[in-house]
């Protein structure tokens, strides 16, 4: 039986981790912007998908189709904000959620329309040989998400806190204002969050699609997953968000392993909206910040 | 804002309008599509009241349009409750829930408001496919009875098309009605500035509260109509993209106008009949439009006329002007 619990906790913790990642993705945009960009998971979707065409279709080895990949994400995260968020820079809150709705719905379009709407898979990094850890067995391509996973968050805290760019980020994340007084270039800074949560977002695609597979629509689910798991941290795009992820996808293993996995999927959203009624902050942060 | 007259002569035409359609229609699968336009209406009028006039967005819509429907469904097919009995049971439970769930649900707002209501929306919908023993899963729920009054049953599209359409025109009778009275000019202000509608006595948080029930009350209502015209219903109809094809409704029609909900209710429902050929990249479609429609004409097909009549007057004026 504990056997069996540590394999919850273990499958749990690697789903937990691709939610941390699209939720770090939300809260950088959110941060920078204070929109909450529903296309995020479009960025997961395109990651997965993308580096299958340059994997089986136009046969290039794979770091080269997963680097290309997140390049093309990233550029497909650029172009969003230059022809949508950036003309409406002023717009109600309402607009954003709608004109948010529109490009993922888009983008999702246009994946389907070039990819079609087969579910794809990619191989696993290396090998699908599984390891024994004390009783539950784990692939490698577990530990390649929990490492990359740990990597990514290391970059990131190394760029917020010790790059000026990242730091001039984090400033306007306080107050826009103060911060375009001081010298700091809102506008780029906006773009750069785009670039590096379409980035995070890819990643996370790539690694997680020879686990679960990918096609055009994998990316409502996850998106809304990673935004729960940002809602947990509070919207931080630290360390608070990635424990909301692992707390979400352990929860979600528990649930689906003992419960009913039919009901898994509304796990997250309970969680969601529990948290948002009685501690909109999140869990981790004292009241501070208004989140309603 | 038309003087009362205009109001009441909009709205005969547009019934008159409605009442003949037929005539030109009959009998040809276009009734049956026509029969999805009055359906549809009720349900964007529904969403502007809560988003176009109180300023409150839902993408959970489609959760209490399937409530309404499930709920009718499951009563007559499964417990041989009479369809009429069915619908204002159905009305009144929806109500009680959007009720009880509006007040946590509407102190957030803006993306917040966004991502509650789609959760709640996801929630539904996972237990319209989980409560198999009820709802038949995700195979759907058959054998549900058409409305019947004595032996006259509502069994074709023409009559159909009749009871639905007798329906969205008393919903919006009540909705002109509403949005010219006090609650309407009330909810026009918690738009604007919810701070500054309190400042002025509205009570904002019941208000908007209440006009979060109407509008799931509606939907419910849409939703029973469906179950009993359809007679068969199934989980796939009450997802997350007909909550968001009903977003694209309003907003294609117009925010905050009443027949602008019939406009965008129109033009979705219609032009996919007439773009066979577009099948399943109407999703792209969709998408584009809406990206489009909030960048371009924020304020909706409605609007056209009001947009192009200013321009062409300035046009005169400075023809008038250069002579």
């Amino acid at each position: 039986m504990s056997e069996q619990l540590l394999q919850y906790l273990l499958s749990g913790l690697s789903t937990g981790a691709i939610y941390s990642l699209i939720g770090i993705g939300f809260a950088i945009i959110y941060n920078s912007t204070g929109i909450i960009n529903f296309a995020q998971g479009e960025f997961f979707m395109l990651g997965g998908m993308s580096t299958y065409y340059f994997l089986s279709v136009a046969h290039l080895p794979l770091p080269v189709a997963m680097l290309l990949a997140v390049l093309l994400t990233t550029a497909v995260g650029v172009l969003f904000e230059r022809l949508a968020i950036r003309p409406l820079r002023n717009a109600s809150p309402l607009i954003l959620v709608i004109i948010t709705i529109g490009g993922s719905i888009l983008i999702r379009g246009i994946a389907m329309l070039i990819w079609g709407k087969d579910t794809h898979s990619i191989p696993m990094f290396t090998g699908n040989e599984p390891l024994t850890i004390g009783g539950a067995t784990i692939l490698p391509q577990h530990l390649w998400i929990f490492g990359i996973t740990l990597l990514i968050i290391i970059i990131n805290r190394f760029y917020f806190y010790n790059t000026v760019s990242g730091k001039a980020m984090r400033a306007c994340s306080h107050n826009r204002r103060a911060a375009s007084l001081v010298g700091i270039d809102v506008k780029r800074m906006v773009l750069f969050a785009f670039a590096i949560s379409s980035a995070m977002g890819s990643v996370a695609g790539i690694i997680s699609a020879p686990l679960t597979m990918t096609s055009y629509d994998v990316g409502i689910m996850l998106g809304l997953k990673g935004f729960c798991a940002a809602i947990i941290g509070g919207m931080s795009s630290g360390i608070a968000t990635v424990f909301g992820g692992l707390l979400l996808g352990v929860l979600e293993a528990f649930g689906a392993g003992l419960i009913s996995s039919g009901y898994k999927d509304a796990i997250a959203f309970i969680i969601l909206l529990l948290i948002l009624f009685i501690r909109p902050q999140g869990l981790f942060k004292k009241a501070e910040t208004e989140r309603v | 804002m038309g003087t009362e007259r205009n109001v009441l002569l909009k709205y005969l035409l547009f019934s008159a309008a409605v009442l003949v359609a037929p005539i030109f229609f009959s009998g040809g699968y276009l009734l049956n599509v026509l029969v999805f336009v009055g359906i549809n209406t009720m349900l964007a009028l529904a969403l502007n009241l809560l988003l176009g006039y109180a300023g409150q967005i839902s993408l959970g819509q489609a959760a209490f349009f399937g409530l309404g429907s499930y709920i009718s469904g499951v009563a007559t097919a499964n417990y041989g409750m009479n369809p009429w009995t069915a619908l204002v049971l159905a009305a009144v439970v929806v109500g009680v829930i959007a009720f009880t769930i509006g007040f946590p649900i509407l102190k957030l707002k803006g993306h917040y408001l966004a991502m509650s209501t789609l959760g709640f929306g996801i929630i539904i919908y996972i237990l319209f496919n989980e409560t198999i023993d009820l709802t038949g899963g995700p195979s759907g729920l058959s054998g549900i009875p058409y409305f019947s009054v004595g032996e006259f049953q509502f069994d074709s599209d023409l009559k159909n098309y009749f009871l639905i359409w007798g329906f969205a025109l008393l919903m919006i009778l009540f909705s002109v009605n509403l949005v010219n009275s006090r609650i309407g000019r009330a909810l026009r202000a918690i738009h604007d500035s919810e701070v500054a509608a309190r400042v002025m006595g509205v009570n904002a948080r019941l208000l908007k509260v209440q006009i979060f029930a109407l509008s799931a009350v509606f939907s419910s209502i849409a939703g029973s109509l469906y179950a009993h015209t359809m007679t068969f219903i199934s989980p796939a109809s009450f997802g997350f993209n007909f909550s968001v094809e009903l977003l694209t409704m309003v907003v294609i029609g117009g925010l905050g106008t009443v027949y602008g909900s019939f406009l965008g209710a129109a033009l979705l429902t219609l032009l996919p009949e007439f773009l066979r050929t577009l099948q399943d990249y109407d999703i792209v479609f969709y998408g584009l439009l809406l990206v489009l429609m909030t960048m371009f004409m924020p304020g909706g097909l409605v609007r056209i006329p009001s947009l192009v009549l200013p321009f062409l007057a300035k046009f005169k004026v400075r023809r008038q002007g250069n002579a």
